[in-house]
């Protein structure tokens, strides 16, 4: 179980191997990576994002002990970075891993939930006419609320 | 009382600050809210719909009525979008 906010680019590969190896009762890995999206078809030059350091890690840390209360997980791993990242570029990933698959995925979901809505990031469009900040979504809020029904 | 202040994303922007220190009798969030928008417009302009204006005391997400005793730390941020 770990979280780690960071600037550099990470690798899924290394992070699921370092998760699984030694560890004979996971039968079940599940992740999800989210990239920078060009939603304008061509004029999207970067994406920004900024964090609220401290509170950040905090925060992912609840989340991620949330879920290992709620799922038998063996293990997880949450990665989400900062700064300034190009269109395709990885932005975070969330790995998790259990003996069956059911957990693991219901507990990626749930990570995923909390995280767009409890996580103290915030991301900015840069266009060539000036930076937008990003919207929150209705959506993400009752994406989170099923959990707690 | 002493107050470390943190302003994040476009409420940084508004405000021009990234961080100040505030010292302040205010009792709650709300109160120095309305102290800091009567001091100068930008307060105002980041400040004008708090509905969208999310507040956390000491690193933990608070509502608007929260008390600010034994508060270090207050930051004002837009709605997440991580992810």
């Amino acid at each position: 179980m770990s979280v780690s906010v960071q600037a550099e680019d990470f690798d899924l590969g290394v992070e699921v191997a370092a998760m699984t190896s030694g560890n004979p009762d996971i039968g079940a890995v599940v992740t999800f990576i989210g990239l920078v999206r060009d939603t304008t078809g061509g004029a999207l030059l970067s994406m920004e994002l900024e964090h609220y350091p401290g509170m950040t890690e905090q925060a992912l840390s609840q989340i991620e002990q949330a879920a290992t209360k709620r799922w038998s997980l063996n293990a997880s791993r949450v990665i989400h970075r900062y700064g300034n990242l190009q269109t395709g570029a990885q932005i975070m990933m969330v790995a998790t891993a259990s003996a069956h698959r059911s957990d693991a995925f219901e507990a990626a979901e749930f990570l995923m939930d909390y995280l767009k809505t409890d996580a103290p990031f915030w991301k900015k469009e840069h266009f060539k006419e000036g930076g937008e900040w990003v919207a929150s979504k209705a959506a993400d809020d009752a994406a989170k609320d099923r959990w707690s029904s | 009382m002493q107050l470390d202040v943190l302003y994040f994303a476009w409420v940084r922007e508004r405000i021009g600050l990234a961080k100040e220190q505030v010292t302040t009798d205010a009792q709650t969030v709300a109160d120095l809210v309305k102290e800091l928008s009567v001091r100068e417009e930008r307060y105002q302009a980041a400040f004008q719909d708090m509905t969208v204006v999310k507040v956390a005391i000491d690193q933990t997400m608070v509502s608007l009525d929260a008390p600010l005793k034994g508060a270090r730390e207050v930051a004002f941020f837009p709605p997440m979008t991580g992810g």
